[in-house]
């Protein structure tokens, strides 16, 4: 049995070897061996950086087909916020969420009303003595990468459940209440812009999950619009929440907190410089940051279908429309005990070379050496990220010298010399044709 | 001057720490330890080095730099107390905490500085593991 369940996974048939993704990991967790990639589990964060920038579509992500919806009596979907912004200007969430009802689902619970709870329970959360500055925990990617490299500023992050398993719980505890549902009988599906998400389904940060599956939204997509045009339901407009609505977007979670010093940033790669300023001490000034591993936020994720910079423009148009109504957060608003995560989050200690600390230090020397002998391209050819990695890896026992085509050309180099050295020597009994040549050469 | 490369000696550190499988917390000290020696050598010094010895027990940083040096060693310890020029102070660096923030996280410090020769400053951290 595996330790980490992954949703991104590598199609080995299509993977031809090349190293796109090994230099894109943010942390460092892929390397090509045999002609293939291969993920090192324990470091996976699951932000999909390796599904975008694969040119041979070899790497996926696992997700649920809509076919599980049968193996439940009772189903429910769970739209994200950035659901909204794929499509047309004149579809409005009441539109999408109907045909969510012609697909098969018996109910629909909005994240962004979900969203909208953790926006009134950050309000308070802020007022409390905590280290500066909090870190959202909304984006599972983003907290995954501070368990394996960032794993002193976990106490940092926000201990408040993520919008998703907020509203699974409402929406079990009604389907549950109104039609006396018992728990294994509902099945409650997340429809999922990233496959970080899926992984915070099937390995929560929490003692469990309240959802049962995801579905990639790329993928219902086409359900969706076929049903657009024709719906057999009908639901009353306006009651989607402009603030929740906005998490879909970066900086849509700030937008929701008045009255503190926020900052957003979103990319995962500038998340780290972000993390690495806040490690050196710096940003003290700042009470929240609202970090996500994909650039323009979940509206960006990997599984999404429409290109992000339209999106953004429709999701913004979306906010101000639905800002004029006035939506009312449900009753259960501003209560911690329900929508607090039960302890904190662990770091995964992935990096660390021995558990034996005087081994690692004599390993560490190693890859010391090791890395100041590589030339020092990270060229990537050997398989590895870079040269350092490499170094690393042949200190582990993954790897060996000769990985690196400049060393072995430098081998090879020698070697050659070698037998143009042992071809000029001779025994004591050979000679003569040799003399006789050079005398030959000479007369001419 | 080059801030913008300010940090990198630091990332390489906190690197091998995490490669050694030091605590969170010395690490976490070990960082903002070898960011702020690392920040005073890019402000105040003509030349400088920083290297760290790491022990199973321990991590030791050493600062050396050639530059102005430290007047009074007690008075620079002293929190806000800055002799970073106006412009570096615009850039939101030289608040005066550099080396109150080394005192704070390492658990013995040691700095030796002469005046227009250099400053040499040597910080302990006590790699203590948790809940033991």
């Amino acid at each position: 049995m595996q330790k980490y369940f992954h949703s991104v996974m590598l199609d080995q048939e299509k993977c031809k070897g090349c190293t796109n993704c090994i230099k894109h990991c943010p942390t460092e967790a892929i390397r090509v061996r045999e002609g293939r990639a291969r993920i090192i589990e324990e470091r996976c964060i699951d932000c999909g950086e390796c599904i975008r920038i694969c040119p041979n579509r070899a790497k996926l992500a696992i997700t649920d087909p809509l076919e599980r919806l049968q193996e439940f009596k009772y189903t429910i979907a769970l739209p994200a916020p950035s659901l909204y912004a794929q499509f047309g200007p004149a579809v409005m969430p009441h539109n999408i969420l109907a045909a969510l009802l012609d697909i098969g689902f018996d109910d629909y619970y909005e994240v962004a009303v979900g969203a909208e709870i953790v926006t009134n329970c950050l309000c308070n959360y802020l007022k409390r003595d905590k280290p500066r500055p909090l870190i959202s925990s909304a984006c599972p990617a983003v907290v995954r990468l501070m368990q394996v490299r960032f794993p002193g500023l976990l106490e940092h992050v926000v201990l408040i459940d993520t919008p998703m398993e907020i509203s699974a719980r409402i929406a079990r505890e009604k389907a549950t209440r109104v039609h006396g549902y018992s728990s294994e009988e509902i099945g409650v599906f997340f429809i999922t812009p990233c496959p970080a998400k899926v992984t915070a389904i099937k390995q929560p940060f929490g003692s469990r999950s309240y959802v049962d599956g995801a579905i990639s939204m790329s993928s219902i997509y086409g359900e969706i619009l076929g049903r657009l045009e024709s719906p057999s339901t009908n639901i009353a407009p306006g009651g989607s929440p402009a603030i929740g609505v906005g998490w879909g977007r970066a900086g849509g979670e700030n937008h929701g907190i008045k009255d503190h010093s926020l900052l957003a940033v979103d990319g995962i790669h500038n998340v780290i410089n972000v993390f690495e300023e806040i490690e050196r001490g710096g940003l003290r000034d700042i009470d929240y940051i609202e970090a996500q591993a994909c650039t323009g936020g979940c509206i960006g994720g990997p599984l999404v279908p429409q290109n992000q910079f339209v999106s953004r423009v429709r999701m913004e148009n979306l906010v101000k429309k639905l800002s004029q109504n006035n939506y009312r957060c449900p009753e259960i608003d501003c209560n911690y005990d329900f929508c607090e995560l039960p302890g904190p989050i662990l770091p995964r200690p992935a990096l660390k070379l021995s558990n034996d600390i005087d081994q690692a230090i004599s390993m560490l020397e190693q890859v010391e050496k090791i890395t100041s002998e590589l030339p020092g391209l990270d060229c990537g050819s050997c398989g590895s990220p870079n040269c350092r990695a490499l170094a690393e890896d042949i200190v582990r026992g993954y790897a060996e010298t000769s990985y690196c085509v400049f060393k072995l050309r430098e081998k090879l180099q020698r070697l050659a010399r070698e037998i143009v050295d042992l071809s000029h020597l001779q025994p004591p009994a050979m000679g003569r044709e040799t003399q006789k040549s050079d005398e030959g050469d000479e007369k001419q | 001057m080059d801030f913008t490369r300010g940090g990198e000696a630091t990332a390489k550190i906190k690197k091998a720490l995490q490669l050694v499988g030091m605590e969170v917390d010395t690490i976490r000290r070990a960082v903002i330890v070898a960011y702020e020696a690392e920040l005073n050598i890019v402000i105040h010094a003509k030349h400088g080095s920083l290297v760290t010895h790491i022990h199973p027990n321990r991590v030791e940083i050493e600062a050396v730099d050639e530059g102005p040096g430290i007047p009074d060693i007690s008075l620079a310890l002293q929190e806000g107390y800055s002799t970073a020029p106006p412009h570096i102070r615009e850039m939101g660096f030289g608040a005066g905490m550099g080396l109150p923030n080394i005192q704070r996280c390492s658990d013995e410090l040691h700095i030796d500085s002469e005046v227009d020769s250099g400053t040499t400053l040597k910080a302990i951290i006590i790699n203590k593991s948790r809940g033991e």
